[in-house]
């Protein structure tokens, strides 16, 4: 493969041809689900992962997959703007979706990073394939935004790891196949300073997962028990105690999220596709298209869908040509959690008296009540508005940092509330 | 603005930056706050020299652009614009320039030269795409030879100091464009106060203004397109123009939270502040983000430059006059005197708000778009 390194790159709008091309005779219609990403019964959901899985090799089949990753892995080792083509031409088509966030990033990305040469052939073709499903084994019980203060706990025997402790939020977790785990190596040293990443298989003795159920129904998200998990050495990700050197980077790709070069997905998908705006289809079932407040409040969503995409789109071209800060991925989280809790509000307020009760069949508008009781899950994942905020001030605009008490102490000795003892692990 | 300029624009953005800190600096438009014009004798011809009214112009009839998309490299001199509360008819002379380089006859095409080499022209909107159900407010008819325009245009940007008005009005067969001279006999001037005061408006009163017919700009009847056009070049201009002004008020609160201190303590460390320049920022950044679509989608025509245009006002007139206000907040009652500088930023951009479309009004065209009554460009 490696041969192929001076081989001139295809130029982007005969990629495109191509690309249009295939996705017209492979790629069909999107289905129920793909973008909800779970179906309230098990069984459908399982269904679903097999079909991502089976997408996603169509991908690899047809030459598709891994556009912007090397070569060497099993990618394509073209363009941001390659992918961007690619997903521009898929766009109201199905697409893997339940592989693209974080399975491609930030895991692969991570793994690219830092993975070593084994773990990246190991896998990197893996993911490729649809072959291997990843999560995240990152936030905590015992801590949410403060992801460094992590607990779980990661002691060397021998040339493996035993690792306990518990994670959660994991989306996914019970149709995944590997997770990035974050957990701490020293306790003796602060905070950033005692951590280690591990890849981690999700399905093996010692590790529990339980399925925690949202206030929409969804039981989509996970939490983990870890109980004497045994990994080998080979499987650390990054050096040991380096972990957050791993981590830094590991949360910028997830900041970067769906719009990361790595990613494929339908140009459009997460803006209701290609078809009709959400807010327009739930005006028109409650025949409000014509009502000037309605109208008023559509101009409103479609102004923050348009800003949005601009704005990520600034972002994805500054932060890599230096341009802007590398701390800028949180202006984008900021605006993106925000204007989804405004959309999500228009929404219900356009559905109006439809919006509290509803019948299976009463089309784009059954689930307006549900979005908006689930609204400020768009200000959380990810990290909550507040941390971007923060990082905002502090990183990007130079502020004064906030005071904290867990810089420059043994991370055994940072106070973890009341009913945390001070020091669990030797 | 443009993360990334070329090395041409880069030099050109210099130049005009200079020449605003050296004709128009804020110590010295806070004296020409009462001047008729609100510039020095000199200063406009400098910027058309410099290359501001060429952009837009075809290299046929004198003009010439940097990049190729000559709406991109006009937005960097409006951005600036923006940054210093630049006085000048730079919008309406843009608009009517590049009107004019893309139509044919004798007549536009001497007034064009004029233009590049520095006499200023308005537009006087008689008709407004961005409230398309608002009945026109200037009337023009045929009659032999001769054209005759009727009616009122407000505001009218720079009436006072143009050579040259682009009328549009409404004629029976739909909306038509000509140029008239400003001396033309039957034209009233009133001036209009302003909340800005480095720029003057005026209401233009037509009263049986008769033009030859040599003055049509595009067909008689058959403007709407072109004047849709213009509109949208407009509402680049005046975004980019907004952004400029908004990067200015939050630079300068941005160091007035480091350099002044409450209870012993800078305000820039106080979290309930910090956050709000956290939001500030995101809608800054957001703000540069949509103003650069649409200039960039309006210069390629692309398919989605209506929509892009109404997006960039609809967001940039309110969050720019939310940052505005919360920049004035944060200063404290400083923040309320024409004292301190910052007035200059507020008003420039609650003004741009008001012209060419609020933001309500775009959220409407939206709206049109989003339901699909309207192709979207």
């Amino acid at each position: 493969m490696s041969a192929e390194m001076n081989e001139p790159i295809e130029d982007v709008e005969a990629f495109r041809l191509r690309a249009r091309a295939w996705i017209g005779e492979n790629m069909g219609p999107p289905q129920r689900g793909d973008l909800v990403r779970y179906y309230p019964d098990d069984a459908e959901e399982l269904a679903a992962v097999t079909r991502d899985r089976g997408l996603q090799r169509r991908l690899y089949d047809g030459g598709f997959a891994g556009i912007c990753f090397p070569r060497a892995y099993g990618g394509l080792g073209l363009t941001p703007a390659h992918q961007r083509a690619f997903n521009e031409e898929l766009a109201g088509r199905e697409f893997p979706s339940r592989l693209t966030v974080p399975t491609f990033t930030p895991c692969a990305a991570v793994l690219l990073d830092f993975g070593t040469e084994e773990q990246k052939l190991r896998h990197i073709p893996a993911i490729l394939r649809g072959d291997e499903i990843w999560c995240q084994l990152l936030s905590e019980p015992g801590g949410g935004s403060d992801v460094a203060g992590a607990t779980t706990s990661a002691v060397q025997d021998g040339d493996h790891w035993v690792i306990n402790g518990s994670k959660v939020w994991t989306s996914g977790a019970w149709w995944g196949d590997y997770a990035l785990c974050l957990a701490r190596t020293n306790w003796h040293v602060s905070k950033h300073q005692g951590l280690t990443v591990f890849i981690v298989k999700l399905h093996q003795p010692g590790l529990e997962i339980g399925r925690i159920e949202r206030l929409d129904g969804s039981t989509e998200s996970c939490q983990e028990f870890l109980t004497d998990v045994r990994v080998p050495d080979s499987d650390r990700v990054g050096d040991v105690n380096e972990g957050w050197v791993v981590g830094t980077r590991w949360m910028f790709h997830e900041r970067v999220g769906h719009n990361s070069p790595l990613v494929t997905m339908a140009a459009g998908a997460f803006r209701g596709g290609s078809g009709e705006p959400y807010v327009v289809r739930i005006a028109r079932e409650g025949g409000q298209l014509d009502d000037p407040r309605t109208r008023d409040l559509i101009g409103e969503a479609r102004t923050l869908d348009l800003v949005g995409r601009h704005l990520l789109r600034r972002l994805a071209l500054g932060v890599p040509s230096g341009k802007l800060s590398e701390h800028s991925p949180a202006v984008g989280r900021l605006f993106g959690g925000i204007a989804a809790v405004r959309q999500s509000t228009i929404a219900f307020e356009i559905a109006g008296g439809a919006a509290g009760t509803w019948a299976e069949d009463d089309g784009a508008t059954a689930d307006v009540g549900m979005r908006f009781l689930m609204r400020q899950a768009a200000c959380m994942g990810g990290g909550t508005t507040e941390i971007s905020r923060n990082v905002i001030a502090e990183r990007m605009l130079g502020m004064p940092r906030e005071p904290s008490m867990d810089r420059n102490v043994a991370f055994r000795d940072v106070p973890r509330g009341p009913r945390q003892t001070a020091t669990t692990e030797a | 603005m443009l993360l990334v300029l070329s090395p041409d624009q880069d030099l050109f953005r210099d130049t005009t930056v200079r020449l605003l800190a050296d004709r128009a600096p804020l110590s010295r438009l806070r004296q020409l706050q009462t001047d008729p014009a609100g510039y020095e004798p000199g200063y406009w011809t400098a910027g058309a020299e410099l290359g501001w009214t060429s952009l837009l112009v075809s290299e046929a009839d004198g003009g010439g652009n940097l990049s190729g998309d000559g709406l991109v490299d006009l937005s960097i001199v409006a951005y600036e614009f923006g940054r210093h509360a630049a006085p000048g008819p730079l919008v309406d002379t843009s608009v009517v320039a590049s009107a004019l380089s893309r139509h044919d006859g004798e007549a536009l095409k001497a007034a064009l030269g004029e233009i590049l080499s520095g006499a200023a022209a308005a537009c006087c909107m008689g008709v407004t795409p961005w409230q398309p159900n608002r009945p026109a407010t200037i009337d023009i008819r045929r009659d032999g030879d001769q054209l005759v325009i009727n009616g009122t245009a407000r505001p009218v940007e720079s009436a006072g100091q143009a050579q040259y008005l682009l009328v549009t009005g409404n004629a029976a067969e739909g909306p038509t464009q000509v140029l008239t001279p400003k001396a033309a006999p039957g034209i009233t001037i009133r001036p209009l106060k302003s909340l800005d005061v480095t720029r003057r408006f005026a209401e233009v009163v037509f009263q049986d203004v008769r033009v030859p017919a040599t003055a049509f700009v595009g067909a008689y009847g058959g403007a709407a397109d072109e004047v849709a056009r213009q509109a949208q070049v407009a509402a680049v201009l005046l975004a980019a123009e907004s952004v400029g002004a908004m990067e200015a008020a939050f630079a300068m609160t941005v160091q007035w939270a480091f350099d002044r201190y409450s209870f012993g303590r800078p305000l820039a460390s106080y979290q309930a502040l910090k956050h709000r320049f956290a939001d500030m920022k995101s809608w800054l950044e957001a703000s540069h983000a949509i103003s650069d679509a649409a200039a960039a989608a309006v210069s390629a025509n692309a398919a989605d430059a209506a929509e892009l245009v109404s997006a960039a006002k609809a967001y940039i007139g309110e969050y720019g006059v939310e940052l505005a206000q919360d920049c004035v907040q944060l200063h404290g009652g400083i923040g309320v005197t024409a004292e301190h500088d910052l007035h200059f930023f507020l008003r420039r951009i609650t003004l741009d708000r008001t012209l060419y479309g609020t933001p309500g009004d775009h959220r409407q065209r939206l709206a049109d778009m989003a339901v699909g009554r309207e192709k979207a460009a």
